[in-house]
């Protein structure tokens, strides 16, 4: 009788089984497969595992090495080499957002032209920032708060009290301040950034971690004084656009270039990095390229920007954003994270 | 029959299930207790003539007990609510504690003055805005710490921020700050426009290509410092070519002119929506694509 050839060789009692539970081979559909788990000896057992472990890895060099001979082949050739496959990651795979920013949208303009960043980002006004922090305020918090005073140009710092976070608001609007900045710490440690446009501006709560000092970085560089540049990654919806504009308006819109300070917010799936540099250019990247561009491995040499980081670095991420000015009760909500919102992987608000 | 003294013995000596010992002192966990303290005095167990005053959602009123009524437990203890002024309330006190042993009455209005602070305060504490402790669970804590920790290898920051900077420079931003060799830049700029050259002729077929660049141009361009630097494509490049030897006052002159020129472009494209100057940008890219080849072979000929 011809036996399906067996992946291991199994006990004496498993044979038998096997025999006696068999149908008539004949028919394809009712195969009786032994699973590797099915075998109760931990010995054979893990050795049929590693056979397949061992066997699935040749398949796949096989399969690279394949790949790789035909499109060596294509381009001696001349001809187009076979598609690489792109592998799938979560941006790639992030739900589709109808909030998406497209460059053909009106109403998007007329949103921007109409909202409260308007003034300062058209540089009517120059972005005047206060700074003051929570009621208690230890350890990192004044050190954080003095970097951020050197990160931002034309911001000031003022001891909290026991004012009504009202109150302060009305104070900055009466002082001509652009926007109001309150570092909150929790357990010595600043832990949530509130960021309050002033006039009737909006109010972005963020949550703050990973904050990491200038002393803490090594080789870190100290900030000049010039305007810095800013760079805004990645906010493509609505409402990453608006809070991208929100931060825009905290900086004056006249970047002093010859300064080559940049600051950037990056922001990847809902996190937005905060990072501090100076930058010079070089030219000395020769690098030898074998693409498609034409000039064949021939050294090219690409000019790239090296970077020296100085002053914090933190990430954030968006709370709640709410219209107008601080007001938790009676305020109206244009954004609330909830617990709801994370259940899927993919979907990213930001 | 009510024998306070009796009373008193047995559960200062034996066991009073009122009573807390702490290291200042002994005190009377007794709701009926007026000072608070365990006392032969102030016990209301071991004293069968007594009165507090206890407080219920912010209204005073005065308990009264007598050996009358000691035998009834559940009738024991009468109550008199106070009136909320103050001077009204001690009237009332002294009207019904009239004959009643000096002392008990001192530690009545005694009390009676603590709460009606103690009221005030509290009011006054309650107009405040108080801080909230939120919680959130330990698990999403975590779960947030760990999706950061994700987010920060897929965001290559520091490449990112490279190619943003570098995408600048190319259109010319920062103008000629920058010194870097000629020859290299020309050579780059050479390759560049062969693949822009490439790009143009499938644009030329499907236009509608032109959104999804145009669309990846509106990441970049979140901030508007870009906005100052949109007219200055041709000039830039004019200006780099011919300030090889450049002055330092030459080159604030002509920074100057492209300033002004800017300017200029910038108010003639106010009217329009930021869009159609983001793809009137698009044509500009090609148009100085291709003065750059003129201006390459003007250069070789001289």
């Amino acid at each position: 009788m011809g036996f399906k050839r067996k992946k291991g060789d199994g006990d004496g009692e498993e044979m038998e089984s096997e025999v006696r539970g068999r149908p008539s081979f004949n028919t394809a559909e009712r195969r009786n497969v032994i699973l590797p788990s099915m075998i109760k000896n931990k010995d054979k057992r893990a050795k049929v595992y590693a056979k397949q472990k061992h066997e699935k890895k040749v398949e796949k060099q096989k399969k690279i090495k394949a790949r790789d001979a035909a499109e060596k082949q294509a381009l001696e050739l001349g001809e187009e080499p076979p598609q690489k496959m792109v592998p799938k990651t979560i941006e790639n795979t992030r739900e589709a957002d109808e909030t998406v920013c497209r460059p053909d949208d009106e109403e998007l303009f007329a949103d921007i032209d109409a909202d409260e960043f308007n003034p300062v980002l058209r540089r009517e006004v120059t972005p005047k920032v206060l700074i003051t922090t929570c009621r208690f305020n230890s350890t990192r918090g004044p050190a954080f708060i003095s970097e951020l005073q050197s990160v931002i140009p034309n911001s000031d710092y003022r001891k909290r009290g026991t004012y009504d976070l009202k109150k302060i608001v009305e104070y900055a609007k009466k002082k001509d301040y652009t926007s109001l900045i309150v570092v909150h710490t929790n357990r010595r440690e600043p832990d949530a950034l509130l960021i309050i446009g002033l006039p009737n501006g909006p109010t972005a709560h963020f949550k703050l971690s990973n904050l990491v000092l200038r002393k803490d970085i090594k080789n870190h560089g100290n900030p000049t004084s010039h305007e810095p540049e800013l760079v805004l990654n990645n906010f493509t919806t609505r409402l990453g656009n608006r809070v991208g504009r929100f931060f825009q308006s905290l900086f004056p819109q006249e970047p002093n270039f010859r300064g080559r300070r940049v600051v950037t917010f990056h922001n990847q799936r809902d996190f937005i990095f905060f990072r501090h540099h100076r930058r010079y250019i070089f030219d000395v990247k020769e690098d030898k390229q074998s693409g498609a561009k034409g000039k064949d491995g021939v050294a090219k040499e690409r000019v790239k920007p090296r970077l020296q980081e100085c002053g914090p670095s933190f990430t954030l991420k968006l709370v709640t954003l709410q219209h107008g000015t601080f007001d938790t009760k009676g305020g109206e909500f244009e954004w609330v994270h909830k617990p709801e919102m994370d259940t899927s992987r993919r979907r990213f608000f930001l | 029959m009510q024998h306070d003294e009796v009373i008193w013995q047995v559960i200062r000596h034996k066991h009073c299930s009122y009573m807390a010992k702490i290291e200042t002192g002994i005190f009377c966990r007794n709701p009926y207790n007026v000072t608070g303290i365990c006392n032969r005095s102030s016990c209301p167990l071991a004293n069968s003539r007594y009165a507090t005053i206890r407080e219920h959602e912010s209204v005073f009123y005065l308990y009264m007990k007598t050996i009358e009524r000691a035998h009834m437990p559940k009738n024991l203890w009468e109550r008199v609510k106070l009136p909320r002024n103050y001077e009204k309330a001690l009237g009332t006190i002294d009207k019904h504690l009239l004959y009643w042993p000096k002392l008990l009455q001192h530690k009545i209005k005694q009390r009676l003055t603590k709460m009606t602070q103690m009221r005030i305060r509290m009011r006054k504490l309650a107009l405040k805005t108080r801080e909230k402790i939120m919680t959130t669970p330990r698990r999403d804590k975590k779960r947030e710490s760990r999706r950061e920790e994700k987010a920060i290898k897929a965001a290559v920051l520091d490449k990112a921020i490279e190619t943003e900077l570098l995408e600048r420079l190319k259109k010319g931003i920062y103008g000629d700050i920058y010194n870097y060799p000629e020859l290299e830049w020309n050579k780059v700029l050479d390759e560049e426009k062969q693949v822009a050259e490439g790009v143009e002729e499938q644009e030329e077929e499907e236009p509608e290509i032109e959104y999804v660049e145009g669309y990846e141009e509106l990441e970049e361009e979140e901030d508007m410092e870009d906005f100052s630097g949109f007219p200055s494509n041709g000039s830039g490049f004019d200006d780099d070519d011919e300030l090889d030897s450049g002055d330092e006052e030459e080159d604030d002159d002509v920074e100057e002119q492209v300033v002004i020129h800017k300017k200029g472009n910038r108010d003639s494209r106010k009217a329009d929506d930021v869009g159609k100057s983001k793809k009137k940008k698009r044509v500009v890219v090609e148009v100085e694509q291709e003065d750059g080849d003129v201006r390459q072979t003007l250069k070789t000929a001289h």
